[in-house]
């Protein structure tokens, strides 16, 4: 069974640490602005919301990639970039509607959640269960897949 | 890569599709998918393996290899896949018998056919263009010839600052040639940007210390000295030139579909399935004129998004798996020498709608939201890299923005948060 990452905004408490491991597991640095995950504050509604790549079927960044630089990690779904093939075109960063996928300046590369291959720092850092590594059957998922679904294109049928 | 590039001048196949580019090679992988045991028949026409045409400004900076264009990367990818990968220029379309006709005179028999025949580049009515110092950028082939001749120092022209023109200029800028611009139009990327984008980009590569000419024309191209040539302008000026490389836009290749029948206008037209007027044939990519998600009616968007969202649907109504398409939504990302811009959808507005701009002219920072409703039909940003795929997101689902309208109009760059919130439970 493929785990997934599972967000429940309501436990989480805006305290960033998912942001900071994600940025030093990944970049080497304690710095939020270069991590894969990002936690929006809305003071309005009093609310924090985790926020990162659901690793979609639809895989838009992967089929927009022009140089087969995106591919799935077999063991576990993730769509991983690969540093060498990447020439930082940026076409995947216009073509996921989900916003996930970022460039790099310092690098001349994209940057995207890769479930850190199969231990995800973000869930391990965050104290308060807001950010979990699940079953990808996690009724959670369902929600942003259903998102997801609404976001194709339209193809009806997948091949 | 070991697939052959042999002629493959007769045959017949279920699915034979020409063009090996994105479109053509996302196709023939989802047929193979849908249609695990069918014959495939992938024709290209350059005597290359399938590669990206958006990859060859890396190729120029050194940045990657030839094979670091190349569309996929693993050896024997196609014929791991049984898709036969033939060379052959297409040159007629026999809807009767379903056939193909290829330049050496053989053909191809065809279950179904898809046409992702590309585009090519327009050659303006210059005098002068035959030049041998004159070249596109456009093929691989085109790329080898502007690697010999962009050497560091050397002088440069650049007809034509449009959206191709300016992914040219990133990698000439990166050669360290003397570079000179020459653009028609009143601004840098005038069919992608508005005026305030186009002048930060303009003053940002002017500040690099490329000369950037707006508003300006190319007369004639004359011999100057020595090896160079001498490009004269309409504003009196002449520009010595060892190189001078044309991106006055591109236009669909359908000139073949000439006495074929098929419905043709800007591009091939094709219906929500991708299907053209003839049931057995279909078009993707740049040579497709397909449904238009911003205006409803039928355009070609030839962007790398659009290309694999037309080849993937259309295969998988080759293979009898309905499938529709909700329409493209033209969209584009930019590097000029190091300065980073977009632009989505109606990014000029639309009538009866509303704007906001935030412009930072000293940051080159800039971003446009144009609104029908409460909803986001079109979207600009230069100097902007973070989470810009929301802006397709939004306008691509016509998310109802709700209170969320007022507040990107008071801080256009809310997009994420307004994504976030409009997408998730907040």
């Amino acid at each position: 069974m493929q785990k997934s990452l599972n967000i429940d905004p309501g436990k989480c408490t805006g305290c960033l640490q998912c942001e900071l491991a994600c940025s030093y597991d990944n970049e080497g640095v304690f710095n939020p602005s270069k991590s894969r995950i990002k936690v929006f504050n809305f003071e309005t509604e009093g609310r924090f919301v985790p926020y990162t790549c659901t690793q979609c079927d639809e895989a838009w960044c992967m089929h927009a990639c022009p140089v087969d630089a995106i591919s799935v990690d077999a063991a576990t779904g993730a769509k991983v970039v690969s540093d060498a093939l990447c020439v930082g075109c940026k076409v995947c960063t216009i073509a996921c509607p989900f916003g996930t996928v970022n460039y790099n300046t310092a690098t001349g590369k994209v940057i995207k959640c890769d479930l850190c291959g199969g231990a995800p720092e973000c869930a391990k850092a965050c104290p308060t269960d807001a950010i979990t590594f699940v079953d990808a059957n996690w009724t959670g998922l369902e929600k942003m897949r259903a998102w997801a679904a609404r976001t194709d294109s339209g193809a009806t049928a997948s091949a | 890569m070991s697939d052959t590039l042999g002629s493959g001048s007769a045959g017949s196949a279920a699915h034979v599709i020409v063009g090996a580019g994105p479109a053509g090679v996302v196709a023939a992988e989802t047929l193979r998918k849908a249609d695990p045991d069918a014959a495939i028949v992938l024709i290209g026409n350059e005597g290359e393996p399938p590669y990206a045409r958006m990859a060859i400004p890396y190729f120029l900076t050194g940045n990657i290899d030839e094979q670091g264009t190349y569309l996929r990367k693993q050896a024997g990818h196609y014929e791991r896949l049984n898709i036969r990968y033939v060379q052959g220029a297409v040159t007629g379309v026999d809807t009767a018998a379903k056939t193909v006709t290829l330049a050496d005179g053989g053909t191809w028999g065809y279950g179904k056919l898809l046409l992702a025949t590309g585009a090519h580049p327009i050659r303006p009515p210059i005098p002068g263009l035959d030049r041998p110092q004159v070249h596109h950028c456009w093929t691989l082939a085109d790329a080898r010839r502007i690697v010999e001749l962009a050497t560091p120092g050397s002088h440069v022209v650049l007809l034509g600052a449009g959206f191709i023109g300016c992914i040219i200029l990133e990698s000439l800028f990166e050669r360290q040639v003397s570079l000179n611009v020459i653009e028609m139009g009143d601004r840098m990327v005038p069919r992608m940007m508005d005026e305030n984008a186009g002048g930060l980009i303009k003053r940002w590569c002017e500040g690099k210390g490329i000369a950037v000419h707006t508003s300006t024309r190319v007369t004639e191209v004359r011999d100057g000295d020595g090896e160079e040539l001498a490009v004269a302008l309409d504003n009196g000026q002449v520009v010595p030139a060892h190189l001078l490389v044309v991106a006055a836009g591109v236009r669909s290749n359908t000139e073949f579909l000439a006495g074929s029948g098929l419905k043709v206008d800007q591009g091939i037209l094709v219906d929500d399935t991708l299907r053209t007027s003839d049931p057995d044939v279909y078009a993707a990519g740049d040579c497709a004129q397909g449904p238009d998600l911003s205006t409803g009616g039928y355009s070609v968007h030839a962007v790398q998004p659009t290309s694999v969202d037309h080849g993937r649907i259309a295969a998988l109504n080759m293979a009898g798996r309905e499938a529709r398409y909700k329409g493209s939504l033209i969209m584009n990302v930019l590097d000029t020498a190091g300065l980073i811009s977009c632009s989505f959808g109606s990014w000029d507005g639309v009538e009866g709608g509303e704007s906001v701009t935030l412009l930072d002219d000293p940051a080159y920072r800039y971003t446009r939201l144009e609104f029908k409703g409460d909803v986001l039909v079109g979207a600009q940003c230069v100097g902007r890299t973070d989470h810009i795929g929301a802006l397709r997101g939004l306008i691509q689902n016509k998310v109802a923005l709700g209170p969320w309208k007022e507040r990107l109009r008071h801080d256009p760059n809310r997009i994420m948060d307004a994504y976030v919130a409009t997408s998730q439970v907040v």
